[in-house]
């Protein structure tokens, strides 16, 4: 009986008993609405204007791919189909050697800045002596603009009064054409990269490897298992949601790399065009040759390119989080 | 999280839409009230020591005039790529701008992004049109339109190093021939000396390369407006060109020169010759940038088998674009700007101008080195009034016949890349038809 008077006299069957009995508003369809998806509600204007950020440059450019637009994009073009697309997906010359670029740079310097981020963060991970210091020498190239970057090292590598040709023949090694070179150019521009961006991929494993907890390593070391079967074993399978969302940030950063290519190579990435990947090629057929239904297919199917390797990654980061 | 789907898909098409939004930007354009900037004039000038010189005297224009100048200073690449996007946004942000006829004039013209000032030129008789040289002027004409003032011209000379031609025993060359040979003696006594240097990058090099080409014989489009690269004084311009700096240039020679990095080689006295823009001579005679400053020798650029024939161009003019709302401004400054008295005094400041009347004055030159006041004289005649084909989308016709020099400089297949350069460059001009 008590339980029964305890539960009429209950506040929030007295809150119930108001609300009903208060008049209906005209808004308390929508306010109950509102209340039960807040999520969205909230999030709406940010997500509306993302979505206008991102719907209309992509429209726009999709639209540019279709047309035969070229010197002014406010003249008149025509609308032309897939054309531009048939035209880049057949092009030998240029697009495809800038497609394989683009691959073996991203690649290159991914493979190079996980392998040696990962090394780095480990030796970083344990307390030491001096660690604050390592860490702010680590993440001194992280903050240099790519452009000054791209200068520095080109005055490093000039092939006659470079740095790093005269510190090669204090060891009598001979001379290197370093970025000067056709066949060497795009790599000494991926190990620029490397040098630049390793830190921030330290940075974002030492975060995830501090967050681990030390209890799954301890219990391996008790189990007598050596140094590398603990990191292979234990340590590396529980960071890896953080080293895929690492390769993902830096994938994406390597795949449109663009402002250290240009500021050492130029418009077209050298004479030869030996570093010309994709975002080289599609801003010289922009703002060189203001050809931008072609532009704009190239960026299209890189963007394609792009949506479809995170694509894989998440689906991959999906897994591991299982 | 219960919508890992849907914050994916937006997610990850925010992080792609970074990387391609290349072509948004173009449409960013900011207003600004045409009443505020009836006074105010925006001005877009390149990075040149004509720039410079100008620069000095603004505010005796800001004084007469009662116009506020307002001054946007950008390397040549950077202004390009500027004037791209902001004028194909229709923008009204630029009044006056300084742009390169042969790179660009076409191009701004077809596209109407240049106001047509043939009205302005024609009827300010005491400003004089009539003064300006014939070549300039027919640069920055389109389809009888006049779209720009030519402010500064060039030609290309022979820089070369006097102590060096000195301890060789050589003479000045004045065939391309007598250059090789000298380049050569130059080269094998002095180690560690270039016998020649110049501009190797693909694109950069097509217009230094242009006198060697003329000056042999060539041309880039013959007269019914054909592919011209595969005669014989083609090839063998761009097998000379490649040769020089192959055989007797710099060590290591990089294929990425264009004149600030060949200039720095030879202005640190590492090369005996160097074939340039006359107009960028205060680079190798100013102490402050050069360690050869009073050891710099100029002649007119060495004949070929046809004679001397370099360029003689209009490196720089400038327009009104033709969105601004503020061109009467705009006209008034370029009348100021390119007055014969301004002209005169940006000329006695190491500036080759464009009218008649400066170069007929003796005291427009006489800070000039004589030698250089000599060559410049002497190329006016037999020069040429363009230095790399005429074409609208001039950026990838550079690419195209630049390549056989660089192929040349390598040392490669030259005959096999004019070959491709023909096929090349004769369909780039039939689709520009």
């Amino acid at each position: 009986m008590s339980i029964v008077a305890n539960r009429k006299s209950s506040p929030v069957a007295v809150a119930n008993s108001q609300k009903n009995g208060r008049k209906k508003g005209p808004l308390d369809g929508f306010s109950r609405w509102a209340n039960k998806h807040r999520k969205w509600v909230l999030a709406a204007p940010a997500m509306v204007f993302t979505a206008l950020l991102i719907a209309f440059p992509l429209g726009w450019t999709l639209y540019l791919s279709l047309t035969d637009s070229s010197g002014s994009v406010r003249s008149d073009s025509e609308f032309i189909g897939l054309q531009n697309y048939g035209e880049v997906l057949t092009d030998f010359d240029r697009f495809w050697p800038a497609v394989g670029r683009t691959v073996y740079f991203t690649g290159g310097a991914l493979a190079f800045e996980m392998a040696l981020g990962m090394a780095i963060a480990l030796l970083l991970w344990r307390p030491f002596r001096g660690e604050k210091w390592v860490r702010v020498a680590i993440l001194l190239p992280l903050v240099a603009t790519p452009v000054a970057v791209g200068m520095m090292w080109s005055l490093i590598l000039d092939p006659n009064i470079g740095f790093a040709n005269q510190a090669l023949s204090w060891f009598g090694i001979p001379a290197q054409p370093w970025l000067a070179g056709q066949d060497t150019a795009l790599t000494t521009l991926m190990f620029v990269d490397i040098w630049q961006w390793t830190p921030m991929v330290v940075l974002i494993l030492l975060a995830g490897l501090t967050s681990l907890s030390d209890e799954p390593d301890e219990a391996a070391r008790v189990d007598g298992a050596s140094a590398w079967q603990r990191f292979w074993y234990v340590t590396f399978p529980l960071v890896m949601p953080v080293f895929i969302t690492a390769i993902l940030l830096r994938g994406i950063d390597a795949l449109k790399t663009f402002d250290i290519l240009y500021a050492t190579k130029g418009k077209g990435g050298g004479s030869f065009h030996e570093v010309e990947t994709l975002n080289v090629y599609a801003y010289g057929l922009s703002f060189d040759y203001n050809d931008y239904g072609m532009s704009s297919a190239v960026l299209i199917i890189f963007f394609m390119m792009i949506v479809g390797c995170i694509w894989l990654l998440t689906a991959r980061k999906k897994r591991s989080n299982r | 999280m219960k919508n890992p789907r849907v914050l994916r898909v937006a997610g990850i098409t925010t992080a792609a839409i970074l990387a391609v939004g290349t072509l948004a930007s173009c449409s960013s354009e900011s207003g600004g009230g045409s009443e505020e900037r009836s006074d105010v004039l925006n001005i877009t000038l390149a990075n040149h020591v004509w720039t410079d010189a100008i620069k000095e005297s603004l505010p005796e224009f800001e004084e007469q005039s009662g116009i506020t100048v307002n001054l946007t200073q950008l390397g040549e690449d950077q202004l390009s790529d500027q004037y791209n996007v902001k004028l194909n946004a229709g923008t009204d942000e630029i009044d006056v701008m300084m742009y390169r006829p042969l790179q660009e004039g076409k191009l701004f013209a077809q596209n109407n992004w240049i106001a047509d000032i043939t009205d302005q030129v024609t009827s300010a008789e005491d400003w004089n049109w009539d003064d300006f040289q014939e070549g300039p002027v027919g640069a920055t004409t389109f389809d009888d339109a006049v779209v720009g003032v030519p402010i500064i011209t060039e030609r290309e000379v022979l820089y070369y190093r006097t102590d060096l031609l000195e301890a060789a025993g050589l003479e000045v060359p004045t065939t391309l021939e007598e250059l090789e040979e000298a380049a050569a003696k130059i080269a094998s006594e002095n180690p560690g000396v270039a016998g020649f240097v110049a501009r190797t990058a693909a694109s950069a090099a097509v217009t230094q390369f242009s006198s060697f080409l003329y000056s042999e014989g060539g041309a880039w489009i013959d007269e019914d407006g054909n592919a011209n690269l595969d005669t014989d004084a083609a090839k063998e311009a761009y097998e000379l060109y490649g040769t020089l700096i192959r055989e007797h240039g710099p060590e290591n020679v990089s294929t990425d020169m264009s004149w600030p990095e060949a200039m720095a080689i030879f202005t640190q006295g590492n090369a005996a010759f160097y074939t340039e823009a006359d107009s960028l001579y205060k680079n190798a005679t100013d102490p402050a940038s050069s360690t050869i400053s009073d050891r710099v020798g100029f002649a007119q650029f060495p004949a070929g088998a046809e004679g001397s024939h370099p360029y003689n161009v209009p490196s720089w003019a400038l327009g009104i674009a033709a969105e601004s709302e503020n061109s009467e401004n705009a006209w008034e400054f370029i009348q100021w700007a390119t007055s014969q008295e301004k002209m005169l005094e940006i000329q006695q400041a190491g500036v080759p101008g464009s009218r008649i009347s400066v170069w007929e004055d003796p005291s427009a030159t006489e800070d000039y080195p004589a030698d250089l006041v000599e060559a410049i004289n002497a190329s006016f005649e037999g020069g040429v009034g363009f230095d790399r084909p005429q074409v609208i989308s001039v950026a990838e016709a550079r690419e195209i016949v630049g390549l056989p020099i660089v192929v040349s400089i390598t040392g490669g297949d030259v005959d096999g890349a004019i070959e491709d350069a023909q096929a090349q460059f004769q369909e780039f001009l039939d689709d520009e038809e």
